[in-house]
This record gives C-alpha cells, structure tokens and sequence, in this order.
C-alpha cells in the first residue's frame, strides 16, 4: 500500500489573512490519509514559465469527514505569488503527505509554541491536534506590526493566544522571545515547539537550550522533490546530512548544529 | 497491449522505462508511492567506497524548464548499501541497476568487485562523469583516455553487463562513447548533467555553494536527444537515453533516435507517479501505430 501520494485537489477556498498571506482550503473524492502537524504538501505550479518544481507548505488544517486540507501560502517569490492567484474550482496536484511531524505531547505536558509569520499553520494545527486541555498549551504568535498578523482567534478553544509584534501595534512589543510569557514562564513547559523565519526559531532554540527545555524547530530548506530522493534540502546534524523533507522537516535541537 | 519487453545487451527489461540515478534514491522510497515491479529497472543513487557527506547546502538552484544541482555524490558508502539496503530492496521484480563513482580507478574497481558479488543487481552504471566532485567523477569522463582506462580496468574485474554514463560536457561525445565501446562497454547512458551556473544578482552571489552544477530537466532535452542520436549511429553497443524526459513523447523520442531503454529524472521531481505515466502513453503510441513490440521503436527515425 503506499504511504505517500500523488493527487488533484479542487479548490474550494483561497481568502486573503492579510497583504502577503492566504488561506487556501482544498478538497479530494478520495479518502484522506492520516496527517500530523509538521507534516507538509508538495505543491505543483500550473502554467508558469519561470516556476519549474513544486512548492512546499506546511499543513494547516484538516477535516476527514470533509476530505479538507487548509494551508497558509505567504508570497515569497514567483511560485507562491502565482499560487495565490487560484481560484475556486481550480484543481490543485499535491504531492502528500510528506516529512516527519511534531513529538505528540504527554498529557501531562504543558506546552509553548511559537509561531513567526506564516509559520504559525503547523503551530496552529498542533495546538489542536495535541489534545491538552487549553491551560497546557500556550501559543505566542508574532509578527513585524498588527497588519501583519494573521487573524486565528477561533484557535483560542485550543490554546492561550499571546501577541508580539515588533512595533507595539498588537500585544506586546519586540520578538517573540521577548515576550513576557516567553521570558518569564519558559522553564516551565515541558515542550517547546517552534515554526517561522529561521533568525526566530534560532532565538527560540537559544533560550530552550539555555533553559534545558525540549524544543523541537520546522525547518525550510529550499528542496526539490520533497520525498528523499534528490538530496537538496539537506541540513548538517549530529547524524550527518539530513534531508529535512524526510528526516524533518521538524529536528529537535538538539541533532541541529546550530551555532547558537 | 503491444509487447513492451525490450534487452539491453544481456538484460530484459519489462518495459523500457527506468528511472535515473539521483532522483530516484535507492528505489525502496519510490516503492512508497508505487509497485517497483511496474517499471523496468531503477538506476540507484549514485554510490562510492566510502561515506560521503556531499557538497555544502545549498545545492540547488531553479532554472527556466530545469534546475541546477550540486548534491556532490552524497552517499554513506557501498558497505553500507550491501548491509543495509540491498536486503530491503534486492526481492524488487525489476532490474536494479548500481551507479558507480570513484576519486581513482583503484575506487571504481574496488566497487565493480563488490557489486559484483550481489546477485541481485545484474548491472553497474560506471559514473565518468559527474560533474559535482573535486576528484575523479567527470574528470574520467571527458577525455577518451580517461575514459577508456577506467572503462578497461573495471571490465577486467566486472563480469556482469557494464553501461557506462557519459558527459555532455565534451567537444564530441560519440568519441567517448567510441573509446568506451572498445575497452569493453557493454553499454552507454547519456547524458548526465550540462555544467551550468546561476546566479543572485540581488544579492550579487552564486545561487550554488559550488558556484557550478549539473543542470537537468527540460531544458536540456533537444541538446540530450542529438547527443543519443550521434552515439546511438557512432556506436554498436545499445544506448541508454537520458536527459529532460518529461513524457511519453519525449521517451519515444529518444528512442526513435536510438536508445534501446531510456531513463526518466528530473521529472519525478514534479511527478514521482511519472514513469508510470509514461508506460501507459508508450503502449497507447505503439497500439496506435501498429507497432508490435517496443523493440521496432529502437532507431527506427526516417531520416
């Protein structure tokens, strides 16, 4: 039976969360397989002359009774920006379900995620899937100003939401870990769990590190196929180079090395 | 259902779609999208003595119909591949076929000797000409005496069929071809990467950490296609096409031209279901031309 697959999604839903970000929902005939957070979708890139291989994005939601998936596409370049022109009813070829996903918390746990950007989808779906009771999970989510945030207040029947954004203009002020939740409170989780722009999660990691809590990162190297066989996306670690859309792309720590 | 068998020197392939080596890993992670047995052979990662860690990320770069690559033969040795992957993957019903890669001919026929002893894997594919490694790789492959020593000495220790994969990056490649035919080549497959270079120009540095890489794809497809059809009229040994095979077409293409079995690459990349694709649309084509076996195809360009 395979594991991975190779399938056309139709669009249902493509929303603007806000200037760069989208919400674009899809839906299959076919049965979805089991999915965890963490893991992702290859996306392939109809029409475009300039975009060759298929982009990925982190899962964000999804529905089995529906047979949904939701991801959170933010424009970085020509794929992304060209993807976000869809429209309903368009048909969308996805490659899934890809790379390794979060540990699952105990249920004792109590957890932090924090989320940059787009990268709050896999923070997101995470805080829902973990099955903690709300007062064991807390999120931190954070942008460079309100504008660029992304509204996920309906994620507040899973989680503590804490706002940070660099100019003040929505919860507190700074990087998120910056944040007093953050600052204060960090030695108090048992897992620490990280996804967004790689100079936050490092911050992130730093702190973990320092304060010897667990932290597992998403990784996003740039890849090519998605699945282990090209060898592009790798990422040095204690066990050597890793492809982080198979051996990740979520890494505790701990195997990265990271100079921090 | 036209007969899709074909042979290349002494081996049957099932049909004539194989997958080429470095975009299809050691077949087991296919084998988690598809049945292997559907497809004539795979072509493995490319493998080398010892442990090798590859070229520093990153080692890719897009293209216009194409991407750059730099992976550098990253591999955890052919020890390794006997211990651990070969038992996984050796009950495949298809032909596995082992890519080679040495620093010094001493390497390749350390290599040919122990793949020699798999009975599973009843092929090398020499890699003279890779072009991501600072020693050996594609420095045998672009001279005819570089070439034809390392072709030489891995006949005397390889019993098996022997296909070696040659470089584009060459004044006249049906040289080469020529060179290896006569120390013993069982085989050719071409083409392996054209040595490309990509740039940032915002940021004003390579987009490789190589600088240089193997372009693949597309791109290079009407280029791979001239270079089979001159070795393929050059030589008498069976020519294994490869180089931007995107389709059904593109594959028959190549083998209108000459080639006796072609690979797929890049493509999976895009569709890793691909090669399956291209099966199916080689048997309409052959139905839809009368054509009883996909042997006729072999060369059979009016020219």
């Amino acid at each position: 039976m395979p594991k991975k697959f190779v399938a056309d999604f139709n669009v249902i839903q493509n929303t603007a969360l806000n200037k760069t970000n989208f919400l674009i929902k899809i839906q299959t005939e076919s049965k979805l397989p089991g999915i965890l957070p963490g893991q992702f979708v290859n996306v392939e890139i109809k029409n475009s002359q300039e975009v060759f291989l298929r982009r990925p994005f982190s899962i964000f939601e999804v529905d089995y009774k529906l047979n949904t998936l939701a991801m959170i596409v933010k424009i970085l370049g020509k794929g992304s920006e060209k993807l976000t022109n869809i429209r309903v009813g368009d048909t969308l070829s996805l490659v899934y379900p890809l790379g390794k996903h979060f540990t699952k918390p105990s249920a004792s746990d109590k957890i932090l995620l924090v989320g940059g950007g787009s990268g709050v989808a896999p923070m997101l779906f995470l805080a829902k899937e973990s099955g903690l009771p709300k007062q064991q999970v807390d999120i931190i989510l954070g942008a460079r100003t309100q504008a660029d945030h992304i509204n996920v207040q309906h994620y507040s029947d899973f989680a503590t939401l804490h706002y940070s954004s660099e100019d003040g203009s929505l919860g507190e002020k700074g990087f998120v870990t910056q944040h007093s939740v953050f600052t204060q409170n960090l030695k108090t989780y048992d897992k620490v769990y990280a996804c967004g722009p790689d100079g936050m999660m490092k911050a992130v990691a730093r702190q973990a590190k320092l304060a010897g809590v667990f932290c597992e990162v998403s990784l996003e190297n740039l890849m090519a196929c998605g699945f282990g066989v090209c060898l592009c996306c790798i990422e040095p670690t204690t066990k050597g180079n890793l492809c982080v859309c198979t051996d990740g792309p979520v890494f505790n720590i701990n195997e990265l090395k990271w100079q921090i | 259902m036209a007969d899709l068998k074909v042979r290349l020197h002494d081996l049957e392939f099932k049909n004539p779609i194989t997958l080429a080596s470095g975009t299809c890993g050691f077949a087991r992670e296919m084998a988690e999208f598809f049945d292997p047995a559907l497809l004539g052979g795979f072509f493995l990662k490319g493998s080398t003595l010892k442990n090798r860690d590859g070229n520093e990320y990153p080692r890719m770069a897009e293209t216009a119909a194409g991407m750059l690559n730099a992976v550098g033969l990253q591999n955890k040795g052919v020890d390794y591949f006997i211990e651990n992957i070969y038992p996984e993957i050796k009950d495949y019903d298809t032909q596995l076929i082992m890519n080679v890669n040495g620093s010094t001919v001493e390497d390749y026929i350390e290599l040919a000797e122990k793949v020699n002893e798999l009975d599973k894997i009843n092929a090398i594919e020499l890699n003279i000409s890779c072009p991501n490694v600072k020693e050996g790789g594609m420095a045998f492959g672009v001279t005819c005496p570089g070439a034809e020593m390392v072709t030489r000495e891995v006949r005397k220790v390889y019993h098996k069929t022997l296909i070696v994969k040659l470089s584009p990056n060459v004044t006249d490649i049906s040289e080469i071809a020529k060179a290896v035919e006569r120390q013993g080549a069982d085989a050719v497959s071409l083409v392996n990467t054209f040595l490309g270079m990509a740039i940032d120009a915002e940021k004003r540095v390579p987009k490789l950490s190589t600088i240089t890489g193997g372009l693949s794809g597309p791109a290079i497809k009407p280029i791979a296609l001239r270079m089979v059809w001159q070795v393929a009229n050059a030589v008498k040994i069976p020519v294994v096409g490869i180089g931007g095979i995107m389709n059904a077409t593109d594959a028959i293409e190549f083998m209108l031209a000459g080639a006796s079995i072609v690979q797929v690459g890049t493509a999976i990349f895009k569709d890793p279901m691909i090669a399956l694709k291209i099966v199916k649309g080689l048997d309409e084509y052959l139905d839809r031309h009368n054509i009883q076996s996909a042997n006729n195809l072999i060369g059979s360009l009016q020219v």
